[in-house]
């Protein structure tokens, strides 16, 4: 077992606290630089019949207004399906979806300018909910179904049978640095982007197309996102390209920085669900049978739906055998903005679902739920997922029983129900519940990644690789792993944006896989330019190359210790090259997506948090009051940054559950577009008292350095406020032997909405 | 106009600013100092929290604002501290450098907000005696969940800071300040001339704090007419606490107000503590929150309870108007063209009342009510002689519910009472239904918060604050 890696700091840090790191719209503004904005729909569902832009045209310091007409290529910002339009053609699909862009002298000029465009609309009916899809049958694609045994006949012959369903919200990003471009035209037609983007490369050839240029002339580069979440995987797209569209126009660069009200109305959000569940179980609450429905509201266009929803479905079991099923997936077409890619992608979803059948099986048998989530578990002999895939390493059980004696579980759940009996208004509950998160991307030609290092004769490091820094930690990760290849300080690497004329083809950052793909396509570079230097010192030292070590005094090879950069200017003198290409591509994964079987994920994230909760049952209010969480990241590359990505999921997945609550008017406008009315959690929302640990354990797959990936799956961590949350209310009606069906997001509302049906 | 501040003791001149220029776009686009950020431009996130101070005594009160949501001309004669200040010497403050190696930033967008929030705290700015997370509820993040900020904030509460250099710098400034220097932007520097200049100018446009007009700007895109800037004209600007109560001048910060108001009871400082983050609550005055007749503006239900009068002036002729009668209907105030409101005052209720104050909101800081609930009962002998009763966001306006008082009113304190009230709630309000909450929602809130106050006068734990901390 190796030593564990340092906790260094993130690599910007002391850029981030000074003000000093830099974002796109933080570099100084080249000459003649114009400013965007769109001119967005004001009805949900309509044919264009008309567009008249002649007062924007005339609108103070516009130099330009632009349509789908000018559009030189294809007008397609999309991701996969290629149904999401740059600029309207024809018809809108949502309420502030894009029709025009306006380029000004300022950035208030062109949005003042923006809302003149006279528009005439021939509106048609507007399906907003998952329930008016369904009704309408309009769907992106067909329901998806996954499954295993005769679920119906497990359900018919168990001794226990329940059914019921709840609906959990979506959720905006709100990353805190909104989505931004800047286009500079460069010479006979190339285009240089900073975007602040998860996909640069996807930028780039969307561009291309929407120019109708080649990708080789379009480069685009981001050093950092100020946050993403997913919410810069496909959604960026439409700003980098209205920027690449009035910069090759126009001859100008043009930037797009995106009011923080618009952002919230043009771009994607987590897809809002509903689940129906019917259960069948026996006295000890094992699951014999399950048919579980998730319904999904897309949005107008495709994005990444079906893999999210895939995700969804892959998730349905979490940690859970469960030997006859039947999970069937709805993904509905609304006029709303097309649901996106965020944080655990579908994962949440699918798992909250589960984990609510839990509960609900438990209510019904008058057990603690945690005795039933343990007996439910995967083991030998129970160990293949729905999607045929067999699980290596179920840390599960043994994961779970450690943080119900360290979080001291069964005394805190007595004392909540001695608490319950003394207080009439205020009702507490305490819920522990685990996470198993796969880990690739689903579509399986994703999981590849590149690198480029260049050694320089001074011993100084230069590294690049496809992975883009949201926050996450990625670079000083993979500085560190390349850093260790050398055995040099990591202050020895410098880290430089990704650029895609650096490392092309990219995947997205996403699907928790930046370190697991990046760091491994770094450590091959690194180790292809530390093979060559070997052969350097074993010349020197009169050694075998096989026998040079390089440690942190030096390189030693025979007798001699040669200093880092002594070795790399005598390999420069040797004519020797120190630049090298990494690239790596996930092993031993494929999936039939037409089947639903296959081993889609490389391996499994565990972990498991308990949450405890108090619930007013006047108001509805409630407080997350602590949280102990246990945390499978493998062999940790960067323990203080792992400990970062807990921590700051968890708190997401908990203003998922409970304050953040989207709302659409009947009319199809987002009445939540500004944080006056969409609540992410502040300082003062975090459980008092948070405790997390990491599970000391390793990959059993050969990753880098036997690390896990650690981006989405603390997310989930967060399911058990919700299910706390339940408990508490139950408690209401101690003798009631039922759930409450608590919907997501918790809100006050949500919370006295259940107790009344809990009661009724 | 030409306005002039103060920023790192160097002054700036800005000789072509627009009254509706924000100190944000001047710091990162004219200035460059790209270090203050937007994240939202409505005064909800703090990514562009800054200092602004005043001289007092031989130092500098400063104060942690959105710079996002305040106007140019508003810092005209301040002292004005941003992220880039910090290491004017070289080298980061002790509390960056704790941050840095704390994991206190992962994106690093949202940082330099917080650590002026939090470096203000340390120099004993405003707010700075708040517990942690409440001096940094105004600022947001997305990515740590706000432990390791909090833990660099406990080890680094304290920094020194010498402003004597800076305060004698601004009074040089103000000293020399030009006296009219007004093209669409009023500053008076007395009541008097705040008087003058709105029988003159009767349809002016007053800002004290900004945070709601400011939106109208960044957000409605909207121009101003007239600005009148009404945060230096010291009779608006005094608290006089006295046994009949406390009165309030127009212009009197939410955070200035807060001790003063939580004396009169501890709920009603709980409620002006939940107002906005504390960057707003630097910003935004109780004559502001009141004078704009918002129908869920939080301020007026509480003291509509406890019973607060207005004093309206127009040119040199005073009126005094119970709260509630100033709200006429949504949108519409008893204000004549030309009037302002001077001072509030709020009555001290008797030792033996009962009050009792509620916010209901999706969260509990820097959000705006669905329902405000406020109670304020006079007691005799077990009979509940005067029942004052009002709430917020249950009509067009923030106002009593009669029938509700009615059924308290001469009846003894009694569970049977709070049933009667509650019933009788049900017919005084029709609220609606919008972004935060439904109408049947409203309604069934505003009833259990009477048994809510029920419960509580039994010594039982009502409220999940009650758990925490």
């Amino acid at each position: 077992m190796t030593a564990p890696k340092p906790s260094l700091p993130h690599d910007s840090a002391l850029l981030h606290v000074t003000g000093t790191a830099r974002y796109i719209d933080d570099a100084p503004e080249p000459a003649d630089l114009l400013h965007l904005a769109f001119g967005q729909s004001t009805e949900t569902h309509a044919a264009i019949t008309g567009i008249d832009l002649s007062a924007v045209r005339a609108a103070p310091g516009v130099v330009a207004v632009f349509t789908a007409a000018d559009i030189p290529g294809h007008n397609d910002v999309s991701p996969v399906a290629h149904d999401d339009r740059l600029l309207a053609d024809g018809e809108v699909l949502y309420r502030g979806q894009p029709i025009f862009l306006v380029a000004a002298t300022s950035r208030g000029a062109a949005r003042r300018a923006a809302r003149l465009g006279r528009i005439d609309y021939a509106p048609r009916p507007a399906l907003l909910t998952i329930a008016d899809a369904r009704d309408a049958d309009s769907r992106i694609e067909p329901t998806q179904r996954m499954a295993r045994g005769d679920a119906a006949a497990a359900l018919g012959t168990a001794p226990h049978r329940r059914t019921g369903g709840f609906a959990m919200g979506g959720q905006d990003h709100f990353y805190l640095e909104g989505q931004v471009a800047l286009a500079r035209p460069g010479e006979d037609g190339q285009l240089h982007l900073a975007s602040s983007t998860q996909h640069p490369s996807e930028v780039q050839h969307l561009v291309a197309d929407l120019l109708g240029i080649s990708s080789a002339d379009v480069t685009v580069e981001v050093r950092r996102m100020g946050g993403a979440f997913g919410g810069k995987e496909t959604q960026a797209a439409p700003f980098a390209a209205a920027a690449a569209l009035v910069a090759a126009k126009t001859g100008r660069p043009a930037k797009f920085c995106c009011d923080r009200d618009d952002d919230m109305v043009l771009t994607g959000k987590r897809h809002d669900f509903t689940i129906d569940y019917d259960v069948g179980f026996d006295d000890d609450g094992h699951i014999l049978g399950l048919i579980l429905r998730l319904a999904s509201r897309c949005g107008a266009t495709v994005d990444l739906s079906p893999a999210i929803n895939d995700r969804a479905m892959f998730h349905a079991d979490n940690s859970y055998w469960l030997p006859a099923v039947e999970i069937l997936s709805e993904r509905l077409k609304t006029h709303t903005v097309s649901a996106t890619a965020f944080r655990g992608f579908g994962g949440p979803q699918g798992m909250l679902a589960i984990e609510r059948v839990i509960d609900v099986v438990a209510a019904s048998l008058g057990r603690d739920p945690l005795d039933i989530r343990t007996a439910n578990l995967y083991g030998p002999g129970r160990d293949v997922t729905p999607y045929g895939m067999t699980i290596a390493d179920n840390i599960a059980p043994a994961l779970i029983a450690r943080l119900r004696r360290d979080s001291d579980y069964d005394a805190r759940r007595a004392a909540i129900g001695d608490f319950n009996t003394r207080h009439r208004v205020l009702k507490k509950g305490i819920a522990l519940a685990p996470v198993k998160f796969g880990i690739s991307f689903t579509t399986t030609h994703l999981n590849q990644a590149g690198a480029l290092v260049h050694v320089y004769a001074d011993g100084s490091i230069q590294l690049n690789h496809g992975g883009t820094e949201m926050g996450q930690g990625l670079y000083i990760k993979v500085a560190q792993v390349v850093a260790d290849v050398f055995a040099v300080p990591a202050s020895t690497v410098r880290i430089t944006a990704t650029r895609t004329d650096k490392v092309p083809n990219t995947s997205a950052t996403a699907a928790s896989s930046g370190a697991d793909l990046n760091g491994m396509a770094a450590f091959e570079a690194a180790s292809t330019i530390r093979d060559r230097l070997a052969g350097v010192a074993a010349s020197i030292g009169g050694c075998e190359p096989d026998a040079v070590c390089f440690t942190p005094a030096g390189v030693v090879a025979g007798a001699e210790t040669i200093p880092f950069a002594t070795l790399c200017r005598k390999a420069h003198l040797a004519r020797v090259s120190l630049s090298s290409t990494g690239f790596y591509a996930t092993p031993d994964i494929a999936y039939d997506r037409a089947a639903h079987r296959g081993r889609p994920f490389y391996y499994f994230a565990y972990g498991a948090a308990c949450a405890e909760v108090v619930v007013d049952t006047l108001t509805g209010e409630h407080r997350v009051l602590a949280v102990d969480i246990l945390h499978d990241v493998g062999r940790s590359l960067n323990p203080a940054i792992d400990l970062g990505q807990i921590e700051g999921g968890f708190v997401q997945g908990q203003g998922w559950l409970t304050t953040e609550e989207l709302v659409f008017a009947d009319d199809g406008r987002l009445l939540t577009h500004s944080p006056a009315t969409y609540k992410i959690p502040t300082a003062a929302d975090r459980p008092d008292r948070l405790s997390i640990a990491l599970w000391d354990g390793e990959n059993v797959e050969p990753t880098i350095h036997r690390s896990k990936a650690v981006g989405e799956p603390p997310f989930m961590l967060a399911q058990c406020v919700l299910s706390a949350l339940g408990e508490a209310i139950a408690a209401t009606t101690p003798d009631r032997r039922a759930f409450p069906p608590l919907d997501a997001p918790a809100t006050p509302e949500a919370i006295l909405r259940a107790i009344a049906a809990h009661r009724a | 106009m030409t306005i002039r501040f103060l920023l790192d003791d160097a002054v700036v001149e800005v000789a072509d600013a627009a009254p509706t220029a924000t100190l944000l776009d001047h710091l990162r686009y004219r200035l460059r100092r790209t270090g203050t950020k937007e994240g939202c431009a409505e005064g909800d996130c703090g990514a562009c929290t800054v200092l602004v101070g005043d001289a007092e005594g031989d130092g500098i009160a400063w104060r942690a604002v959105n710079a996002c949501i305040l106007f140019l001309p508003m810092i005209d004669g301040k002292a004005v501290l941003t992220v880039e200040s910090l290491s004017q010497g070289g080298a980061p403050t002790p509390l960056q450098t704790c941050m840095a190696r704390n994991g206190s930033s992962q994106c690093g967008f949202c940082t330099p907000g917080f650590v002026m929030s939090l470096y203000g705290r340390a120099v004993g700015a405003a707010g700075h005696d708040l517990p942690v997370a409440d001096v940094i509820a105004g600022n947001l993040c997305r990515c740590t969940g706000y432990g390791p900020i909090l833990d660099a904030a406990e080890q680094v509460s304290r920094i020194e800071r010498d402003d004597r250099r800076t305060a004698t710098a601004l009074r040089e400034l103000r000293a020399s300040d030009a006296s009219d220097k007004a093209q669409g932007w009023f500053a008076p520097r007395s009541a008097d001339e705040l008087a003058a200049l709105l029988i003159k100018h009767p349809h002016a446009r007053l800002i004290a704090g900004a945070t709601d007009v400011g939106l109208w700007v960044t957000k409605g895109l909207r121009d101003l007419d007239l600005p009148i800037f009404i945060g230096d004209v010291p009779e608006l600007r005094t608290i006089t606490e006295d046994a009949s109560g406390v009165t309030l001048g127009a212009a009197v910060r939410y955070a200035e107000a807060h001790d003063a108001l939580a004396r009169l009871h501890p709920d009603l400082g709980e409620l002006v503590r939940r107002i906005g983050g504390l960057q707003v609550r630097n910003a935004g005055t109780i004559g502001g929150n009141i004078a704009n007749g918002s129908p869920i503006g939080d301020g007026p239900p509480a003291l509509i309870a406890l019973g607060a009068s207005l004093v309206l002036r127009r040119g040199d002729q005073r009126r005094t108007l119970a709260l509630e009668d100033y709200f006429l209907a949504y949108g519409k105030q008893d204000r004549a063209p030309g009037e302002f409101v001077e001072r509030v005052h709020i009555p001290r209720p008797a030792p033996d009342a009962i009050v009792h104050i509620a916010k209901l909101s999706r969260r509990f800081d820097s959000d705006i009510s669905a329902v405000c609930g406020a109670f304020h009962l006079t007691m005799r002998d077990g009979t509940i002689v005067d029942a004052r009763v009002a709430f917020g966001g249950m009509a067009a306006t923030p106002r009593r519910a009669a029938a509700c008082e009615a059924a308290l009113t001469a009846a003894p304190f009694t569970e049977a009472t709070i049933a009667r009230a509650v019933e009788a709630l049900r017919d005084d309000f029709d609220p609606l239904t919008d972004v935060r909450g439904s109408a049947p929602y409203r309604q069934q809130a505003a009833g259990n918060l009477l048994w809510r106050l029920w419960h509580r006068e039994q010594g039982e734990p009502v409220s999940v604050q009650e758990l925490c901390r």
